[in-house]
């Protein structure tokens, strides 16, 4: 390692052989520069999963266009749309279907008690709102009253309900005064607003939600006829739907709606933010603390280096060698442990975590940069570093 | 080198004082000196005598504010901080306290004495840097770390560091402090040495008494100002 940097550095590379020499300072700024990485993916890693996991739910549905209720922020708050607006939509030229979706949540009582929220989607059998295949070969029995599909991956569920719904046992528990009857799973995965997802029919989801009422859905779903253009079509709708109780948007529009306020209005999307950048500040500290003590270890070497000629460019190099380097071996276990992580907390709670290698090259220039920075900062005690003083 | 050549050091009614208004001190007063190329002079004087803060004037390391001092006819007044670096990578300086760095071998420590003057010379380092080190008794200990090493090694290593470049100037501050008689005598002899073959021009701050007869030139310092400037009969 040592050659490999002096052939980099195309000099003695002082600053690695300085941590190395102090072997507990360095395990202590490698293990802090780690934590602070650690920090760091697993804040990006719960706030990507927000955004991924927001995503996962719309990806499900089987539309090119969606109408909403104007002041909709998220699918969780979507307030009722008249039904009015699937029928003035089905004119406008370049759509081809229109089906209503209604959303809400159910609580369901697990055999030991504990509770598991679902969201809920009411459907129209005859229709294909959803592009989950699973769900397709479901839905024709959802026109029986109180049917339902559950999604299988529902967190901390008992696994052996679903194996039984597999295998043809169907479930059935209690929920709002009715006992439904569960006969088939598909996939998709708890979000940070659910546990998991349900759908019925829409006869059986106004049965189960006796305030709603069949003539306002949360979302009217939209597909186009093969050679309409999405924009164009949307901007028709826009032009023939009210936008005072409703708003037309098309299926990335509603996603990144959703996925913006959920990141920057809703407390947790502000809380992985501000993880983020308190794991910054945490690798800041501590790099800084690091170096700055090296440099106070070492102004007299570093005086006498100046009183031999060495210019200040050398010693800013060195610090910034030194935070260089702890960024880089900092950064290894921290991506490490936070692998490990995301496998523990995708395991304990479903959530969709993912390291990518775009967020893993991010964080790594985001560490070498934070540990730059805070050599840069270290840098002022160099000053006091003066060769006069040595005689 | 012409005999014509500038001085190594010349200081021209050169004063020094520290601090502002009523807090402050002369410790230098109107000094006429001029160093020779290829001599040892002896820079000798109490404590607060102004030795210090003399060589730290010629050794480019504090800014002259008052007379004149001259590094090889640059005048180091008006010299700017760029070139007051570049000025002192032509001296050498060995310090009373090593300063080695101490996660640095002693090969390490003297290639940091050769580093500063560039890659070419850097290429060299490993002959230089064993070169001088065994010259200075030093040859088993090369690769050794200062805190393996006694403290008259260390200073060794110090002073290999400060010759590894071949100085034209090299400032000395009770460089036998830390050595025993032998070693101090062998020390002092090297640099009287590099002053007769390589024409090295040597200023030496001592107390040690055991050497004033290796030195050519006695200079002795009282409270700032020049009071002797011997030339000791050669033995």
């Amino acid at each position: 390692m040592t050659r490999l940097i002096e052939a980099l550095l195309g000099r003695l590379p002082i600053g690695w052989l300085q941590l190395r020499h102090n072997r507990t300072r360095l395990i202590a700024a490698i293990a802090g520069v780690a934590f602070a990485n650690l920090l760091v993916l697993m804040q990006l890693g719960f706030a990507f999963g927000l955004v991924r996991s927001v995503r996962l739910s719309y990806d499900q549905i089987n539309a090119d266009i969606i109408i909403a209720a104007s002041d909709m922020n998220t699918m969780a708050d979507a307030s009722p749309v008249p039904r009015q607006r699937m029928f003035e939509a089905l004119a406008v030229e370049g759509v081809a279907e229109a089906t209503p979706l209604y959303y809400g949540k159910i609580d369901w009582k697990q055999p030991d008690g504990t509770i598991r929220t679902l969201d809920l989607f009411g459907i129209d059998p005859s229709a294909r709102p959803f592009a989950n295949a699973e769900v397709i070969a479901a839905q024709g029995e959802l026109t029986l009253s109180d049917r339902a599909i559950i999604d299988r991956r529902t967190r901390n569920a008992p696994k052996e309900i679903f194996a039984g719904i597999d295998s043809g046992t169907p479930y059935t528990f209690e929920v709002k005064n009715r006992t439904l009857n569960v006969f088939r799973t598909f996939t998709i995965g708890g979000g940070f607003t659910a546990d998991g997802y349900m759908i019925v029919s829409d006869q059986t989801f106004l049965k189960l939600f006796p305030q709603r009422a069949a003539g306002a859905p949360n979302f009217i779903l939209l597909k186009l006829e093969p050679g309409a253009r999405l924009a164009e079509t949307a901007q028709r709708l826009r032009a023939v739907i009210p936008a005072y109780d409703s708003a037309v948007h098309t299926k990335e529009e509603i996603i990144r709606r959703d996925q913006a306020f959920q990141t920057t209005q809703r407390p947790v999307g502000v809380v992985f933010g501000f993880g983020v950048i308190i794991g910054i500040m945490v690798g800041i500290i501590i790099v800084y603390q690091v170096l700055s003590t090296d440099v106070a270890d070492h102004i007299k070497e570093y005086a006498t280096f100046k009183a031999i000629g060495y210019p200040n460019r050398f010693f800013l190099s060195i610090v910034f060698e030194e935070a260089v380097i702890l960024g880089i071996l900092g950064f290894v276990p921290g991506l490490i442990g936070s692998l490990g992580l995301y496998a523990l907390v995708v395991r304990i709670t479903g959530l969709p975590l993912e390291m990518t290698a775009g967020r893993a090259l991010a964080v790594f220039v985001g560490s070498v940069i934070m540990c730059a920075l805070s050599g840069a900062i270290a840098t002022r005690r160099l000053n006091r570093a003066n060769p006069a003083e040595l005689f | 080198m012409s005999e014509n050549a500038p001085p190594p050091i010349l200081a021209r009614a050169l004063s020094h004082a520290f601090g502002t208004g009523e807090a402050r001190r002369t410790v230098l007063h109107d000094i006429d000196l001029e160093l020779r190329r290829g001599e040892l002079t002896v820079l000798m004087g109490a404590s607060g005598s102004g030795n210090p803060t003399m060589l730290t004037l010629f050794g480019c390391l504090r800014r002259v504010e008052e007379g004149s001092v001259q590094l090889f006819g640059a005048e180091l007044g008006e010299a700017t901080d760029e070139e007051l670096v570049f000025h002192r990578r032509r001296l050498g300086f060995i310090f009373q306290a090593h300063n080695l760095h101490d996660s640095l071998t002693a090969m390490e420590n003297v290639r940091m004495g050769l580093e500063v003057h560039g890659p070419a010379a850097a290429a060299r380092w490993r002959e230089a840097a064993a070169h001088v080190l065994t010259l200075l008794g030093l040859a088993d200990r090369l690769d050794y770390r200062p805190q393996n090493l006694s403290g008259g090694q260390k200073q060794r290593v110090a002073i290999a560091r400060a010759l590894v470049g071949n100085p034209d100037i090299v400032f000395a501050d009770e460089p036998t402090a830390a050595l025993d008689k032998e070693t101090g005598l062998q020390v002092v002899s090297l640099l009287r040495n590099l002053a007769r073959e390589r024409r090295t021009t040597t200023l030496m701050v001592t107390h040690d008494n055991r050497i004033l007869d290796l030195a050519d030139r006695i200079i002795t310092l009282e409270d700032g100002r020049l009071v002797g400037d011997t030339r000791p009969a050669p033995a």
